[in-house]
C-alpha cells in the first residue's frame, strides 16, 4: 500500500468524524416542528429554576482539598495497575511503587501536620 | 512482558550526591514539622549538613565516571564540576538566608527544604543524558523556585514575582516538552547519545524528518533559553529578581542558570554536535546560539545602564552574563572545540557564582542597614562601612572582568574559545559590551566612595550578621583566588570532556 493510501484513511476518518455528529443535527433541524413559546426558549427547558448570580465565591479552602484530592486521584491511577500486576513484578517495579507510596505519604503527613485536613 | 532492570544495573552509586540531596529533602520536610518555631536554626544545620555530605561524596566519586538509571544519568567530570558549583551555591545561599528570613519574618523550615529540592534539580539537569530526565529535573528545579520567589507572600512584589515566574516558567516548560517530542519523533529515542548517533544521518538525508529534528532542537533551545534568561526570553528576569526575597534572588540567579546551561551544553554538545550540513563544518545551531548570545549581551548590558535599583541592575547583569556563557556554548558548535568551550563555560560559571553570591550578600547587608537596595542606599558606604564597600568593589570589578578577579579569568577563557571557533564578530560584541558594562558597575563604586551621604550621620545598626559576613568573605576569597590562581579550578576542569566518545 502506498503512502497516499495510508493518508487517505485519515482523510476518510476526518470526513466521517464530521458527518456523524452533524447528520442528526441536520435531520432534526429539517423535520422538527417550529412552535416556539416563552418556556421553550429558556436555556434549560426543564429542571429547577436558576437562583442568583453564577459569579459566587467559593471558600478558598476548597483549593487545598482539591490539591489533596488530586494527589490521591493520581495515586489511584498509577497504583491500580501496579497492584493488579503485583505477582509478575520484579524487585525494581516493586521498589518504584514503594518509592511512589513513600512520596505520597510524605506529602500526606506534611499536609496533616500543617492542619490542611481540618475544616476550619 | 516489559523488560525491567535489576537494581544492580541502575548503578545508583554514581548519582549518590544528587540522590542524597533529593532524598534528604523529602525526609527533612517531615523532620522540620516537629522542630519548634524558635529553633529553625536546626533545620538550617540539617540542610547544610546534607549539602556538605553531598559535596564530599561528589569529591570522592569525582574520578569515577559512570552512568545510572540505564544511561539517563551520566556521572562524569562535567557533572562533577557542576555539582561542586551547584552545592557551593546552595550552601552559600542557605547561610545567607537564615538571618534575612528572621528579619523579614518569613522564617519557615520549608524554605531550606525547597532550596534542597532546587539543588537536586540543578544537579540532575547537569547530569541528565535523556530528554525525559531533563524535563523532570527542570521541573524539580523550577517549581520550588516559583514557591521561593513568592515566599514573602503578603508582600505584593514577592507575590507578583512568584506568579510571573510561574506563568512564564510553565510556558517555557511547554516549549521544552514539545521540542523533546519533536526530537523523539525524528530520532525515535530520548537518549542523547542515541540522538547523536542518528542525528547526523537524519540531517544528511535532508528529508522532512530533518525538519522535525531542527524544529525540536530549536524548541528545546527556547525552553532552556527561558531558564537561563537569554534574550529574547528574558522579560521575566528583572521583575522576578526584584520582587523575590534577596537571598532567593541570589540563589536562583546562579542555580537556575547552572542547571539550564548544564542541560543546554549536554543537549547541544552531546546530542546535537553532529547536526551539520557537511561533515567537519560547525553544527547548524552554532549561528543561532551565537546570535542569541550577541543579543543577550547587548540588551542585558545596555538596559542595565539605566537601572537605579541594584537588584534590578544585577538582574540585567545576570542576563548579560548568560550571554557570555552562551558565547562559549556557541563556540562548542565548532568541531574539536567542544571540550575547550565547555571548560571555559565551567570556569566562567564558577567565577560568576562566587561574584554574584558576594554581590548579593553585600546587597542584603545594605538592605538591612539602609532599608533598601536602590543606588541611593549605597551612597557613602565607603565611609560608613569600608570593609563592605571594598568587598563590593571587588565583586563589581569581577563582574566587569578586570584582571586579578575570577571574572577576568572566566571572560578570558570564553573569549579565547570564541576566537578559536572563528566567531570574531561575537567576540568583538563581547568585548564592547564588557566595556559598556564597566559604566554601571563602576557607578556603584563611585556612589559608594565619591559621593557623601547627605544626612545619614546617625549611628547605623550593625549592617550584617555573621552569616552574611561569612558568605561575603568566602565569595571574596573565591573571586580573588580564582583570579590569582586559576589553576586551582582548571586542574579540575581540564579533565572535563563532554564529547570524548563523539569527536576524536
Amino acid at each position: 500500500m502506498t503512502a497516499v493510501n495510508e493518508w487517505a484513511f485519515i482523510g476518510i476518518f476526518l470526513a466521517v468524524a464530521w458527518v456523524l455528529p452533524a447528520a442528526p443535527l441536520l435531520v432534526s433541524w429539517i423535520f422538527r416542528p417550529r412552535r416556539a413559546n416563552a418556556i421553550k426558549m429558556q436555556t434549560y427547558e426543564c429542571g429547577v429554576e436558576t437562583v442568583g448570580d453564577t459569579w459566587v465565591q467559593f471558600k478558598v479552602q476548597y483549593y487545598i482539598y482539591g490539591l489533596i484530592f488530586l494527589v490521591f486521584d493520581v495515586e489511584l491511577v498509577l497504583l491500580f495497575p501496579w497492584a493488579l500486576a503485583y505477582n509478575q513484578l520484579d524487585f525494581f517495579a516493586f521498589g518504584a511503587g514503594l518509592l511512589f507510596i513513600f512520596l505520597l505519604a510524605d506529602a500526606l503527613v506534611y499536609a496533616w501536620r500543617k492542619n490542611a485536613l481540618e475544616w476550619a | 512482558m516489559l523488560q525491567l532492570p535489576s537494581l544492580e544495573t541502575l548503578n545508583m552509586g554514581a548519582a549518590l550526591p544528587a540522590i542524597s540531596i533529593a532524598a534528604w529533602a523529602c525526609i527533612l520536610l517531615l523532620i522540620d514539622l516537629w522542630i519548634p518555631k524558635d529553633r529553625k536554626i536546626l533545620t538550617v544545620y540539617l540542610a547544610a549538613g546534607n549539602l556538605v555530605f553531598a559535596f564530599i561524596a561528589n569529591l570522592l566519586v569525582f574520578n569515577q565516571s559512570g552512568d545510572s538509571f540505564m544511561g539517563m544519568y551520566v556521572a562524569d567530570q562535567f557533572s562533577g564540576v557542576m555539582n561542586l558549583i551547584i552545592i557551593g551555591t546552595a550552601l552559600l545561599s542557605i547561610v545567607l538566608s537564615f538571618d534575612y528570613l528572621k528579619r523579614v519574618g518569613i522564617e519557615r523550615g520549608e524554605y531550606y527544604v525547597l532550596v534542597l529540592f532546587v539543588t537536586a534539580g540543578a544537579m540532575f539537569m547537569a547530569a541528565a543524558n535523556d530528554l525525559i530526565l531533563i524535563f523532570v529535573a527542570l521541573e524539580l528545579l523550577s517549581i520550588p523556585l516559583y514557591v521561593l520567589s513568592a515566599f514573602r507572600a503578603p508582600d505584593i512584589r514577592s507575590e507578583e514575582a512568584g506568579m510571573k515566574y510561574f506563568l512564564l516558567g510553565a510556558f517555557a516548560s511547554a516549549f521544552l516538552v514539545f521540542g523533546g517530542a519533536m526530537v523523539y519523533g525524528a530520532t525515535g529515542t530520548t537518549n542523547l547519545n542515541e540522538i547523536a548517533a542518528s542525528a547526523g544521518m537524519i540531517i544528511a538525508s535532508n528529508s522532512s524528518t530533518s525538519l522535525f529534528l531542527l524544529l525540536g532542537a530549536a524548541l528545546l533551545l527556547v525552553g532552556l533559553g527561558f531558564k537561563v534568561a537569554a534574550v529574547p526570553f528574558h522579560e521575566w528576569t528583572p521583575d522576578v529578581y526584584e520582587g523575590a526575597p534577596t537571598p532567593v534572588t541570589a540563589f536562583m540567579s546562579v542555580a537556575a542558570k547552572l542547571g539550564g546551561f548544564g542541560s543546554l551544553l549536554r543537549i547541544l554538545v552531546v546530542g546535537m554536535s553532529a547536526v551539520t550540513m557537511t561533515a567537519g563544518e560547525p553544527a547548524v545551531w552554532q549561528n543561532v546560539v551565537a546570535i542569541l548570545a550577541g543579543l543577550t549581551m547587548i540588551v542585558g548590558n545596555i538596559v542595565a545602564l539605566s537601572q537605579a535599583n541594584i537588584k534590578r541592575m544585577l538582574a540585567y547583569s545576570s542576563i548579560a552574563n548568560a550571554g557570555y556563557i552562551l558565547m562559549a556554548v556557541a563556540a562548542a558548535g565548532s568541531p574539536g572545540l567542544a571540550n575547550e568551550a565547555t571548560r571555559g563555560a565551567l570556569v566562567y560559571m564558577l567565577a560568576y557564582m562566587f561574584t554574584n553570591m558576594g554581590a548579593f550578600a553585600v546587597v542584603i547587608a545594605v538592605e538591612r542597614a539602609n532599608g533598601g537596595a536602590d543606588l541611593e542606599h549605597f551612597v557613602g558606604l565607603g565611609k560608613a562601612r569600608p570593609m563592605l564597600a571594598i568587598m563590593m568593589v571587588v565583586f563589581m570589578m569581577s563582574l566587569t572582568g578586570i584582571p586579578l578577579t575570577g571574572g577576568f579569568i572566566g571572560k578570558a577563557l570564553v573569549f579565547a574559545t570564541t576566537l578559536n571557533a572563528g566567531l570574531v564578530w561575537l567576540a568583538i560584541i563581547g568585548v564592547l559590551t564588557s566595556v559598556v558594562s564597566a559604566y554601571y558597575y563602576v557607578r556603584v563604586i563611585v556612589n559608594m566612595f565619591l559621593r557623601d551621604a547627605e544626612a545619614s550621620t546617625e549611628e547605623a545598626t550593625p549592617g550584617y550578621s555573621t552569616g552574611v559576613q561569612w558568605v561575603a568573605a568566602v565569595a571574596l576569597g573565591g573571586t580573588v583566588l580564582l583570579g590569582v590562581l586559576p589553576t586551582l579550578i582548571t586542574v579540575l576542569t581540564d579533565r572535563v570532556s563532554l564529547v570524548a566518545s563523539i569527536t576524536p
